[in-house]
């Protein structure tokens, strides 16, 4: 019953990362895209969360912290992208 | 090391010295000091006369590698003794006479005499080498000096062509000989031909006997000037005079003879020597000779003579290998003649033809024209070299009473004798050996007589010539006064070289009779009967002398065949169009763009493993060890193909790196699911960065030409690319149903008790395998300073500014 339960929320998350992947290829604007880079990022939180339930170990906590650093800083880079055209500025005085 | 080792390699201790004695001693010219070193070379090589006369031979050895067989054994015979004495005696007289020509003030003398050192020593290594592989060693550099000697005035155009035209047609020669003596080798285990000597039936029944044989006569062919290879050397007469003289009449182009008549014994007998070394060298004979007579420079003329004389001894070294299909026997003299008329008129054409290059060399330098149109009556103003050249080219002819005459006539019983064999067809073909024989003759007279006649007789025409003809000084004409005595010596006495030189030479030619208890008894006499030879003479005298007179009256014949079809013009024409060609070829595939040398790469990966899969029929899938597949795997595959596709199809190059970066992390999650966390946490980083390097080239591109439009389709690219797909796939399904042995991981699991881990892959990384882990640290830190140098370090826009 549980294992069942982990395949479809499994299954279920692997099909919003689909989801979020057509919105990012297809995606009419750069946000969208982000946004859907963004979604997909949490997804796989969720997804490696289960994973570790299921195989029944601890190895794979590190990789869920990571995902969530990762997604953070990618959404920002890319929102800063977006909003100034650089990523890291050049500081004034150079 | 013996005696005569350091009498054969003296030229080069020599040579060393040739510079401080230019630089030193500027005041006395440095010919001078060579000339010491041939003098001393044929006076001992006259030491071992006696020795030869009575029919032994000396053999010494210097090991050079033992390992491989290959030492310097030097080897004096009756065959090396003739060249050794020929190379070191004419030597001596064209350095004599290259101290009056070449002027001290003007010339590299340094150079010059370095260069005429080397190619004294290579001749002198060549003549009296056993070992095949040294003998090919100073073969070559017979080829390096002559090229560095006909360049000699390197700032003429055509010396420079000259040179490079006859360095590319003997190397080639001396290439394939070195792939025939290989092959001999492969025969009989041996290097020495003395030794090669004992195993003849051996080499003759072995599968490589000719292509063997076919290799080293190339060799032979190319270096001796026959024809087609002959086109060299009328070239090669851009050289200094002596140089002429020395090379390319009395040594250089005999090296080739000299290899024919020492492989003679080996390949001799044979059906396909008979016919190559005969008909090549009849061919010569005539194509030379007749040609000779068209030229209007002295020494072109003198060239293609030399190129008839050669092809005439070769023809009849061709002839004479007859004898050894009969082997020893009563009748056999009646096919040795033709052997020994080419020992004969190999010493003879030596004589006249080194005194005849230098009476142009003097009438050059005393004129300031080799031009025939240009030169005659010189009679009165030069008697000596009027009498040298007289007695030259009376020689050439084969006229009485000079040493050419008996070895014309020794050539004509040659070829008759021939034209009666009853062996290899030569029934319907023999007599036209004495026919193509006797025209050659008669336009060898015809040219001997225009290089006499042209330049001494008829009107002097001082307002052509440069300078004011006179005779030459006395130095220049000792060295062709003394060949042209011996011009006239060897027809009075012809007996003193029969019994001390021929005679051994003809043993060391055909060594099989002596074994087999026979001995040769050359006498050779200038009157012999009126016979077949004699008519033939006087024939060639009577019809030379006609056409010699009505020159004017059929000249016109040699207008007839246009400059396309000569055989230089085909050698031009080749070089030009194999440059076009493989330029054409490079320019083809050589596009500079890498996306053909990709699809290149590609293609090869292809056809080769793919090839292999389907010719080995190694394709095997086994699905029996394989793990279950999960829905949630497949789910994800779906993902990364989805991925893939919209990479490839993408429409901006954005949506391409958000597609790679989806694809990225959904490798990471594959990692998650087959438990490597490690490469999880890695692969995910990797990928941020990576993505995130990918936008900042994407923003860099520059506005100018910006492409939004997505992937050209290109269907060669379509095909290679599954092709590649295709071809991984199936070699990974094979080599993982074929797992041979068991993986060597349970070792690793000890990790704990091992290395004190409980992470594996980590104690992989520091502790079993930390070489690994400490070069890829170094390729990241080259790859940090490498993206460091290429940002900061600008030197294209240094010179801008």
């Amino acid at each position: 019953m549980f294992q069942t339960i982990m395949f479809i929320s499994l299954v279920l998350l692997s099909l919003s990362i689909v989801v979020g992947l057509y919105r990012a290829i297809k995606g009419p604007s750069t946000p969208d895209r982000v946004m859907a880079l963004d979604t997909i990022g949490i997804n796989m939180i969720a997804g490696v969360a289960i994973l570790s339930i299921v195989m029944n170990t601890y190895a794979f906590l590190e990789v869920i912290l990571l995902i969530g650093i990762l997604a953070f800083i990618g959404t920002i880079a890319f929102s800063k992208f977006i909003e100034r055209g650089v990523v890291i500025e050049r500081k004034r005085d150079e | 090391m013996s005696w005569l080792h350091l009498i054969i390699l003296l030229p080069f201790i020599f040579a060393i010295f040739v510079p401080f004695f230019y630089k030193y001693l500027p005041r006395i010219h440095t010919g001078w000091f060579v000339f010491v070193v041939p003098v001393a070379l044929f006076a001992y090589l006259l030491s071992y006369i006696p020795l030869i006369a009575r029919g032994q031979t000396s053999y010494e050895t210097v090991n050079w590698i033992p390992s491989l067989g290959i030492n310097f054994t030097a080897y004096v015979d009756g065959l090396s003794l003739i060249f050794g004495l020929l190379i070191s005696g004419v030597g001596a007289l064209v350095v004599l006479y290259s101290v009056y020509y070449m002027a001290k003030e003007r010339e590299a003398l340094h150079n010059f005499y370095v260069y005429l050192l080397m190619f004294m020593g290579a001749m002198m290594g060549l003549v009296f080498s056993d070992n095949i592989i040294v003998l090919y060693l100073f073969w070559e550099l017979t080829s390096v000096s002559s090229f560095l000697l006909i360049a000699y005035w390197y700032q003429r155009k055509q010396s420079r062509y000259g040179a490079q035209k006859s360095m590319l047609i003997t190397i080639f020669g001396g290439l394939s000989m070195l792939a025939g003596f290989i092959m001999l080798s492969i025969i009989t285990d041996t290097y020495s031909i003395r030794e090669m000597l004992g195993q003849v039936d051996q080499i003759a029944a072995h599968g490589l006997f000719v292509p063997a044989m076919i290799l080293i006569l190339l060799g032979a062919f190319t270096k001796s000037a026959q024809f087609p290879f002959h086109i060299w050397l009328p070239d090669a007469m851009e050289a200094p005079t002596p140089v002429s003289a020395y090379l390319h009449s009395a040594t250089m182009v005999k090296a080739g003879i000299y290899l024919v008549a020492r492989f003679t014994a080996i390949f001799g007998g044979s059906v396909e020597w008979f016919w190559i070394v005969s008909t090549i060298g009849i061919v010569t004979l005539i194509w030379g000779s007749v040609f000779a007579v068209k030229q209007t420079d002295l020494k072109a003329l003198l060239a293609y003579s030399t190129i008839s004389q050669l092809g005439m001894i070769m023809s009849l070294l061709g002839l004479g290998s007859a004898a050894l299909y009969f082997g020893y026997g009563n009748e056999s003299a009646m096919y040795t003649t033709a052997i020994l008329a080419a020992v004969f008129h190999l010493i003879n054409h030596s004589t006249f033809k080194g005194s005849l290059f230098m009476v142009v060399g003097i009438v050059d330098h005393e004129t300031g024209t080799r031009d025939i149109r240009r030169l005659g009556g010189l009679m009165t103003i030069m008697p000596i070299s009027f009498t040298i050249a007289l007695i030259g080219s009376f020689s050439m002819a084969g006229l009485p009473p000079f040493n050419g005459f008996l070895s014309k006539e020794m050539f004509f019983t040659g070829v008759l004798n021939a034209s009666e064999l009853n062996i290899f067809q030569m029934e319907t073909w023999g007599i036209l050996f004495p026919i193509i024989a006797w025209v050659a003759s008669v336009f060898t007279f015809i040219y001997s007589m225009i290089l006499v006649f042209k330049t001494f007789t008829g009107t002097y025409q001082p307002k052509k010539l440069e300078k004011e003809a006179h005779e030459a000084p006395i130095g220049m004409l000792i060295p062709p006064i003394v060949l042209a005595s011996l011009v006239v010596l060897f027809f009075f006495f012809p007996n003193i070289l029969s019994k001390n030189l021929l005679e051994p030479a003809m043993a060391a030619i055909l060594p099989s009779f002596i074994e087999a208890g026979g001995g040769f008894d050359v006498k050779i006499y200038a009157w012999h009967g009126w016979n077949t030879e004699l008519f033939m003479t006087i024939g060639v005298v009577a019809f030379g002398s006609l056409l010699f007179v009505s020159l004017k009256k059929w000249s016109w014949l040699y207008g007839v065949m246009p400059e396309q079809l000569t055989l230089n013009h085909a050698y031009d024409l080749g070089l030009e169009k194999v440059e076009k060609a493989s330029h054409g070829i490079t320019a083809f595939h050589m596009t500079g763009f890498i996306r053909d040398y990709l699809l290149y790469i590609f293609g090869f990966i292809v056809v080769v493993l793919g090839g292999a899969v389907v010719m080995l029929q190694g394709f095997s899938y086994d699905p029996s060890g394989n793990a279950p597949v999960s829905v949630y795997e497949v789910v994800l595959v779906a993902v990364m193909v989805v991925a893939a596709i919209g990479v490839l199809i993408a429409k901006s190059r954005l949506t391409a790196i958000v597609a790679v970066g989806v694809l990225g992390y959904m490798v990471a999650l594959m990692f998650v699911n087959f438990r490597a966390p490690d490469l999880a946490l890695t692969q995910l980083v990797v990928e941020t960065v990576t993505v995130a390097l990918f936008l900042l080239c994407f923003y860099h591109l520059p506005k100018f030409k910006k492409e939004e439009s997505g992937v050209r389709f290109r269907a060669a690219n379509l095909v290679i690319s599954l092709g590649v797909g295709t071809v991984v796939t199936l070699i990974a399904l094979s080599a993982q149903g074929a797992r041979v042995f068991e993986p060597i991981s349970t070792y690793f699991e000890d990790s704990y008790e091992l290395a004190g881990a409980r992470n594996m892959v980590n104690a992989i990384l520091v502790d079993f395998r930390g070489f690994d882990t400490l070069l890829e640290v170094l390729v990241l830190s080259i790859a940090g300073l490498g993206v460091y140098t290429l940002i900061k370090l600008r030197l294209a826009g240094r010179d801008n500014e």
